[in-house]
């Protein structure tokens, strides 16, 4: 009996994170209000069956009650994160909320399959996070001097970044986090945000030639430190992120010409240099060859996705713990694996409409600040979730970054939330500025 | 904040960047997508992947079924709920099918995914997982057909060697024999006395596809088409006259039972499979053209083939000596072939130099024989030009017709192919070849003989080719 649940519920998962999906691109095409509200209605309901559906494979398959607790708190947390953020913002972007909760969902069901105590630090931690990061929106509003600083930005991120590759914990051959009291802590996570700040407040005082040589100078410093951390995944992360943002204001091809090449050289170099860098590009252009060793990662990612297939094994039916480091940077072939490939790929799409919803909102803010803030999260954000999930895939070389929000770890989970308030606070100021305007319109029709 | 002087392309360029992620995404997307559908299947039947033992617990492993639905291989589940690989017909498909007990060989290993694979309807799902029972795991059609494997297994008897048969036209593969065999119900059992025997037993080898031999004259096909090659429109003019031994600066090359072939030309040369003409032949030849072309038609290559099988070799470089270069081109020296290549050079032939990837399995069915996945024949490549093709297939026809392919000639339909007798060890009988097709006008049927020690290749291997020949096209 528990067998055929398990097999229904597979189908209607499916069933309901395609059609969750499909509203996430049909928002865009919709003008009127009340059509878009209604669609982001729809989503929650898929989204929440979807949740229940989930759980109660989950509970079936372990016969543990406390998941059915932990359950409950997962629901009421999506209820409340839902419904008080709409009520203190106003204007607060759904679409992007209803992400959040989406992707957190597959987070907390792929988490309690593959390990319930972890799911359940990874949910306090969340819940926390959310509380903490409902403030942004208002800080972004009122306090204007985050333009100023520019230097606190830059030397804050390097003291960080500097401290890990100095004194860091190494993990599967990199330094990536420090231990404060307890607690270990990745600085990189949250000196992407400092530094997409950094960037955006240099190029809003000017784009001449001596800003952009010395922002470019501080920017390498960040990828340099990173690179000597081995951390290879988010120096290229600050790297695309740094050389966009520089396009951007300045709408300079040769800028964008002449960084691309020394991208380009740097990986050569970097793969001359490194035998991690030789070792993660052969795995990747043949894993099947050395399966036992250098390929392991790529040949057990690719397995689960295999034999996954389209509609998944269903939970519980896999073999997700024989991939490494699967509740971080493989988590795309878990969910692959059980969930199945068309959840994956709508996951993916998910991630694409949220970078969409920071692209249209960076177009539409008028301040070049606001505009490179939007853009360059949004662009830190997605080639974060290309490198993970290109990984996962065998599309890319495996870089060992984390898919943000779906991903164990707290920094990450943190840095995310600070990331998609920051956006949502961009996009609640503009909303309360045409409503503005648009009350103007009126009185002055009216007189 | 609105006092900045907005770049007034910056919403173009953004715009610009999100199509471009959109597209990189996408392509992303159709990867993970092409993978899922076309190429999963190979990933997931690597050895390495634990999980294919994890749907042995949820599913009683389907059957092997022939291409008339006779059982191959199935699991019998005992009334204590314990499953027993069967093989109804014991020795008799033991290296193609394989076995499942101490590992997975054959096509026990190749579809190995499918046998676990379910696709019971969805109400017989719903019984099974109601009552607790395993589901039954799909069945596997087999290109195989029954009468020739038979057929097969009868001619070659006691002695140890391969027969393989297959659809020029197709890559269908029809039949394959390799003795001496062991019977896949026994494995188990056995193991020790299998893996530990006799070495020239070798029962565990499936000599077809990684028995590797010289392959004698059956070589001088591709002697003969470089010579042609090297002479377009010219090589009617070749003439050899043959007294059974020919003499080259003290090197003395016998031809079969120093048969004397008296005058020849080149067809003729060719008919006879005359050693002194090809010997001849083969000095004047541009070695590295022979090399280029013996690795166009799969020498020291990987081979089209989805079952376990070894690389031929073909070792002459341009610098070789003469004795080297007249024994290679007869078929001898360090070359060496296995069955299953020789037979895929011939069936290209057969088949206007296209050749056609050699496979097993028609399609997967569900136990209640609906299709579930439909296998199509698929072109390898053209391992040589129409007209090189066709002026190969008068040749091999006038070997039945004159030459040495004597035991093949019959009037129910006219058979071509090359006979080989390659020496392998001094003072031992030489190993028996014969590999062709027929009908010559319309190839229906490609086949491919080896006998160990068999003697003449036309009086021991031809004979077994006629009768498959006999069995498949005589209705």
């Amino acid at each position: 009996m528990t067998n055929l649940v398990v097999e229904v519920s597979r189908y209607l998962i499916i069933l309901l994170i395609a059609i969750y999906t499909y509203y996430n691109f049909r928002f865009f095409s919709m003008k009127d209000q009340e059509g878009r509200d209604l669609a982001c209605s729809r989503q929650l309901v898929c989204m929440f069956m979807l949740h229940f559906l989930a759980n109660m494979v989950i509970v079936l398959n372990t016969g543990l009650e406390s998941l059915a607790l932990f359950y409950g708190a997962q629901v009421i947390f999506f209820l409340c994160y839902i419904y008080l953020y709409r009520f203190f913002y106003r204007n607060v972007s759904r679409l992007l909320v209803n992400n959040t909760c989406m992707l957190l969902c597959t987070s907390f069901i792929m988490l309690t399959r593959l390990n319930p105590s972890r799911a359940m630090r990874q949910f306090v931690i969340v819940a926390a996070a959310a509380v903490i990061t409902w403030i942004i929106p208002l800080i972004i509003d009122r306090v204007w001097q985050l333009a100023k600083i520019p230097w606190i930005y830059c030397g804050l991120g390097l003291a960080l970044l500097s401290a890990v590759c100095l004194l860091g914990n190494t993990s599967y051959g990199a330094q990536l986090s420090i231990s404060i009291g307890g607690f270990s802590f990745q600085p990189s996570e949250f000196v992407k945000i400092s530094f997409v700040f950094f960037v955006a407040t240099m190029f809003y005082r000017s784009t001449d030639f001596k800003t952009i040589a010395v922002t470019t100078a501080a920017a390498a410093a960040h990828v340099l430190v990173l690179a000597a951390s081995r951390d290879l995944g988010n120096a290229l992360i600050y790297f695309v992120s740094y050389l966009m943002m520089l396009f951007v204001a300045t709408s300079n091809w040769f800028y964008l010409g002449a960084g691309a090449a020394g991208g380009a050289g740097a990986a050569v170099a970097a793969y001359h240099m490194f035998s991690h860098v030789r070792r993660r590009i052969q795995a990747w252009r043949d894993p099947w060859s050395d399966v036992d060793d250098i390929g392991y990662q790529a040949a057990q990612s690719l397995f689960a996705i295999g034999t996954g297939g389209w509609f998944g094994m269903g939970l519980y039916q896999g073999m997700p713990e024989k991939i490494p480091v699967v509740d971080k940077d493989f988590i795309f072939s878990a969910v692959s694996e059980e969930l199945g490939g068309i959840y994956a790929l709508c996951l993916l799409f998910i991630c694409v409409g949220c970078f969409l919803q920071f692209m249209l909102i960076a177009t539409k803010m008028q301040a070049m600040f606001y505009k490179l803030i939007a853009f360059g999260l949004g662009t830190v954000y997605i080639t974060q979730v290309f490198l993970t999930v290109g990984g996962a895939t065998k599309f890319i070389p495996s870089t060992g970054v984390t898919l943000p929000f779906v991903s164990y770890g707290g920094s990450s989970v943190l840095a995310t939330f600070i990331l998609f308030n920051i956006i949502q606070g961009l996009y609640i100021l503009k909303r309360g500025e045409e409503e503005e305007d648009e009350k103007d319109q009126a009185k002055s029709q009216g007189q | 904040m609105k006092k900045t002087r907005p770049n007034p392309r910056a919403n173009k360029n953004i715009l610009w960047f999100a199509y471009g992620v959109v597209g990189v995404f996408a392509a992303m997307g159709l990867y993970m997508g092409v993978f899922l559908q076309f190429q999963s299947e190979d990933v997931i039947n690597n050895p390495y992947n634990a999980r294919i033992a994890g749907m042995a617990d949820r599913v009683v492993r389907g059957k092997l079924l022939a291409d008339d639905g006779t059982v191959i291989a199935e699991t019998v589940v005992g009334e204590d709920g314990k499953e027993t690989r069967s093989y109804p017909y014991g020795e008799l498909f033991a290296h193609v099918a394989g076995y499942s007990t101490m590992g997975k060989t054959g096509l026990e290993s190749l579809v190995n995914f499918h046998l676990l694979s379910s696709h019971v309807n969805l109400m017989e799902k719903i019984i099974d997982e109601l009552s607790g029972e395993k589901s039954t795991g799909d069945n596997v059609a087999t290109t195989l057909n029954l009468r020739l494997q038979q057929t097969a297994w009868d001619a070659l008897g006691d002695r140890r060697g391969a027969v393989i048969a297959m659809e020029p036209d197709t890559g269908k593969v029809l039949a394959m024999v390799s003795k001496p065999a062991f019977d896949p119900n026994t494995v188990e059992a056995e193991w020790d006395s299998l893996v530990n025997g006799d070495s020239k037993e070798a029962r565990l080898l499936n000599r077809a596809t990684q028995g590797l031999y010289p392959p004698g004259s059956t070589f001088k096909v591709i002697t003969a088409l470089e010579y042609m090659r090297e002479h377009p429109g010219a090589y009617d003019g070749f003439h050899f006259s043959c007294d059974g031994i020919y003499e080259y600066e003290n090197i003395r090359i016998q031809c079969y039972h120093k048969t004397a072939h008296g005058e020849e030309d080149f067809a003729a040369s060719f008919a006879n499979s005359c050693n002194g003409a090809f010997a001849s032949l083969g000095l004047e030849l541009d070695l590295d053209g022979l090399k280029g072309l013996s690795e166009q038609l799969l020498f020291n290559r990987d081979q089209p083939l989805s079952i376990p099988y070894k690389q031929s070799v073909y070792q002459m470089e341009a610098d070789a000596e003469d004795w080297e270069i007249m024994q290679t081109a007869m078929g001898q020296g360090s070359t060496l072939m296995t069955p299953m290549h020789n037979l895929m050079v011939m069936a290209a032939i057969a088949n206007d130099g296209i050749l056609m990837k050699p496979y097993f399995v028609d399609h997967v069915e569900n136990p209640g024989g609906q299709t579930v996945k439909k296998f199509k024949p698929e072109a390898y490549g053209e391992l040589m030009v129409a007209n090189e093709a066709a002026a190969l297939k008068e040749l091999l026809v006038r070997v039945v017709n004159e030459g040495t392919g004597s035991s093949l000639r019959t009037d129910a339909y006219q058979a071509a192919g090359k006979t080989g007798s390659a020496e392998f060890e001094t003072g031992k009988e030489t190993h028996a070849w014969f590999v062709g097709y027929a009908p010559a006008e319309d190839p229906k049927l490609a086949v491919c003989v080896i006998v160990e020690e068999g003697g003449s290749g036309g009086r021991t291997a031809g004979p077994i080719a006629k009768k498959l020949f006999d069995a498949y096209l005589i209705p």
